[in-house]
């Protein structure tokens, strides 16, 4: 039996149709031009480097990921029209502009150490001891120009040099690991590698495991709850509705 | 062409409609509309895109057969294999593995460090991605985990939001798992050293969200997924458990009853290679970039059901998988971000839905479902939303609410990713509020399994996103990472049991059997061989380009 179509459905999927299926050129008013690793294409203006290069028909396996700001894959960096500075950024969260130069970086070929966190001292010495080249940093500060996320990149690396984990794990907290900070660093250091291995100490000697999460888990294992899970798990559909709907909710903070 | 004049991110003809928002803002200070009731619930869920005509059909072939799933779900059940069996050359085994991983998610590194804790070597692990270790949904959570780990809070009531959250179709003993295992697998983080967000006494802090009856989100501001991920892809790269990147699984091996090792393909080179394993386990995530229904999603580029499509012809047997989850607030606006999330901690925090006039039209925490069947009847069927410069429509999301109830600065602290992502777009979402539409975010359902991830078929785990029965017909936040975790866990110990008492060793065979009955069976459907799956990856080329392209290589 044919189905009756929804037209509010059919209305939604056709405003969406250039962000679900590819961008129709007879969609576009505004055109600009940028140049993709040296050869220049006509794009639609207003969109990001990555859905520019889409649409110039780049169909991605490296150098994208989430899309969305969260995973540090599209690094890319680019130069503006009249410009001699190079630039990064993310080319899911950049537009691409007029007279843009661009190439993306597939990967960045650094090393990360291997460690086990309960065997180490609390000390900026284990930073020290993974990654010496840390020692290295001369305040240059092209880490924290480099960073796509805005980062205080040179004020964390040089808390890890002082062995100040707190201001380390806070500084370096929203590190998508892009590696852009790494392949800009005149002294060759890892900082996103450091910062990761700092935020592990902080997490494990700094904050350690909450009172009442060590607590609730001894429950668990002494099978404190397990009468009342037996109970709400052999409960009929209707019994089940009914408790759903009478239990009471914690009010806001 | 006049050019649009923008002032604070926003076209001048927005920022006319933002100042009834603002006009409004104070008298909604201290105003919730009120909760639905479950026939209001009903009315609404009519224009939800689950129910809403013209969207699924019935699955002709499989496990499931008769049962009902949305036309692109069920388009990539009833397609062809990417290869032809004969073409394969299975006697060469490139890697001989214990436990193969399919996805490296939070998930399936979960189930690899659990299994090297249950005495699987390294060596003996391993873990393919598709795209790189940890492109994933799981980097992209915001918002939370839940762990019932409060004197007030128990797993039973865990259980119960859970269940009514999901409509009352979850399978009972994996929601039973879920809740009693939530708090050790946030304390497995914590010794880990992750940090999640702590009170000043070293308590965790601890929100709520839509459908919970306490406050037990647990959160890293909002980058949660990302901040537990990168501690397990740490240890698990400390550990030096073997890996693979950009080699995405395209096809189970089987000896016709049990799942013996998996075809694997370069992404890059185009080359395969054969691993034989005594146990698998699919974490291979959902499938946003299905884009069902035409919608926008939150999901990363490799959502794209693969794991379930892999599953399904080896026989395994799904469940809810009509259940499609749309993200009640994703971007409507600008353009570059349209479909993106806005975490429910935003609305866990004080935000509210806002139309057109000003109005807030709806409870802010309704169950997803409902409250965004809600904002597509505010924009489509009373006609009060707000259209965008390239006709999109979408509702307020009166962000500005967060910081006159919590503090002026709270949403910067709390929110540094949201911020980020308007800010690059000249948006202040501390000032002026931010326009939202639903957009795809969940596989609700997917493969059904038992409490440890086992799956009817012998030698297939999955865990995560991809398996079925955990949430019923609708997720709650801050289940989904917990899901992950949960169940990578358990899939991670029941599969180094298994080998560890297993006498099915390495003498088993590597077969397409079950690919030739599941490609006889689209013939006698009369299935057109016209599509082929996995996808693997979605495509967003621009037409001109496409029309205009030479296949060579």
């Amino acid at each position: 039996m044919e189905e009756i179509k929804n037209p509010v459905m059919d209305i939604i999927a056709e405003a969406n149709r250039s962000a679900t299926s590819g961008i129709d050129a007879k969609d576009i008013k505004d055109w600009i031009t940028i140049s993709i690793m040296g050869r220049a294409y006509k794009v639609p203006a207003d969109l990001t480097i990555l859905a520019a290069m889409e649409y110039a028909g780049y169909k991605f396996v490296r150098g994208v990921g989430c899309r969305q700001g969260f995973c540090g894959a599209c690094a890319t960096v680019f130069r503006k029209k009249g410009e001699y500075k190079l630039q990064t950024g993310m080319a899911c969260g950049t537009r691409a502009e007029d007279g843009m130069h661009l190439a993306q970086i597939p990967f960045t070929p650094a090393e990360k150490a291997s460690y086990d966190l309960t065997k180490e001292p609390y000390s900026a010495s284990v930073l020290i001891k993974y990654y010496p080249e840390v020692a290295r940093c001369v305040s240059c500060n092209t880490c924290t120009k480099a960073c796509p996320q805005d980062l205080e990149v040179m004020d964390y690396v040089q808390a890890a040099l002082r062995g100040d984990f707190e201001l380390l794990a806070t500084d370096s907290f929203d590190c998508i690991q892009c590696g852009l900070c790494a392949l800009r660093c005149p002294s060759e250091i890892v900082q996103y590698h450091v910062a990761q291995l700092g935020r592990r100490l902080y997490g494990y000697y700094g904050l350690g495991v909450p009172e009442h999460l060590k607590k609730r888990v001894e429950e668990i294992e002494k099978g404190r709850y397990a009468k009342a899970l037996d109970t709400v798990i052999a409960f009929s559909n209707d019994e089940l509705r009914k408790q759903y709907v009478g239990r009471d909710i914690e009010p806001e903070q | 062409m006049a050019e649009i004049k923008y002032i604070g991110g926003y076209p001048e003809y927005m920022r006319k409609i933002i100042e009834k928002v603002e006009k409004t803002r104070e008298k909604r200070l201290g105003y919730t509309p009120a909760a639905m009731s479950m026939k209001e619930r009903d009315e609404v869920l009519k224009i939800h895109p689950d129910f809403a005509p013209g969207g699924k059909r019935e699955i002709l072939v499989g496990p499931n057969k008769g049962e009902r799933g949305s036309n692109e779900v069920v388009d990539l059940l009833e397609a062809y294999p990417l290869v032809d069996a004969g073409d394969i050359d299975l006697s060469r085994v490139d890697y001989e593995t214990k436990i193969l991983i399919i996805g490296g998610g939070l998930a399936g590194t979960s189930a690899a460090l659990w299994a090297n804790d249950k005495g699987i070597k390294p060596q003996d692990i391993l873990l393919t991605n598709k795209l790189r270790h940890g492109d994933a949904n799981s980097i992209m959570a915001e918002g939370g985990t839940q762990a019932a780990d409060r004197e007030v809070d128990s797993p039973d009531l865990h259980f119960l939001d859970t269940i009514g959250g999901g409509h009352f179709a979850n399978k009972p003993d994996v929601v039973r798992a879920l809740v009693e295992d939530a708090p050790l697998v946030i304390k497995w983080l914590c010794e880990l050293g992750a940090i999640f967000d702590r009170e000043a006494n070293g308590d965790l802090v601890e929100k709520l969200a839509g459908g919970i009856s306490r406050r037990r989100m647990h959160s890293c501001r909002d980058y949660t997924g990302l901040e537990e991920f990168r501690v397990l892809r740490d240890e698990f790269r400390s550990r030096e458990i073997s890996y693979l990147e950009h080699y995405p699984v395209i096809e189970l091996l089987t000896d016709a009853k049990r799942v013996t090792g998996a075809l694997l393909w370069n992404l890059e080179t185009g080359e395969y290679k054969i691993v034989k394993a005594q146990a698998t386990i699919i974490a291979t995530g959902g499938y946003g970039r299905l884009h069902i229904r035409g919608f926008p999603t939150t999901n990363h580029y490799g959502a794209t059901f693969d794991g379930v499509v892999l599953a399904y012809r080896v026989g395994a047997r799904l469940r809810d998988i009509d259940a499609v989850q749309y993200h009640p607030t994703g971007a409507a606006y600008p353009l570059q971000i349209v479909g993106h999330l806005l975490t429910e901690k935003l609305r866990g925090s004080g935000a509210q839905p806002v139309n057109c006039d000003g109005e807030a039209f709806v409870y802010a925490l309704e169950p997803r479902d409902v409250e965004a069947a809600s904002f597509i009847r505010e924009c489509y069927v009373r006609d009060k939303g707000i259209v965008t410069p390239t006709g999109l429509r979408g509702v307020w999301l009166d962000t500005p609410l967060i910081d006159l109830k919590n503090g002026r600065g709270f949403i910067e602290k709390e929110f540094p990713g949201m911020m980020r992502m308007y800010t690059r777009y000249e948006i202040d979402m501390s000032k002026d509020p931010v326009l939202v539409f639903p957009t795809l975010h969940y596989q609700n359902g997917g493969i059904e399994t038992d409490p440890w991830g086992k799956t009817n078929i012998e030698g297939l785990w999955v865990a995560g996103e991809v398996s079925g029965g955990v949430h019923g017909k609708n997720r709650l936040m801050g289940n989904s990472t917990l899901d992950c975790l949960v169940f990578g866990r358990r899939s991670g110990i029941d599969t180094a049991e298994y080998v560890k008492s297993g006498n099915k060793k390495n003498s088993a065979k590597l077969t397409f059997d079950h690919l030739k009955i599941y490609v006889q069976s689209l013939k006698e459907a009369g299935v057109k061989p016209t599509r082929r799956a996995p996808i693997l990856l979605p495509d967003y080329r621009g037409k001109a380009a496409l029309a205009r392209m030479i296949d060579v290589f």
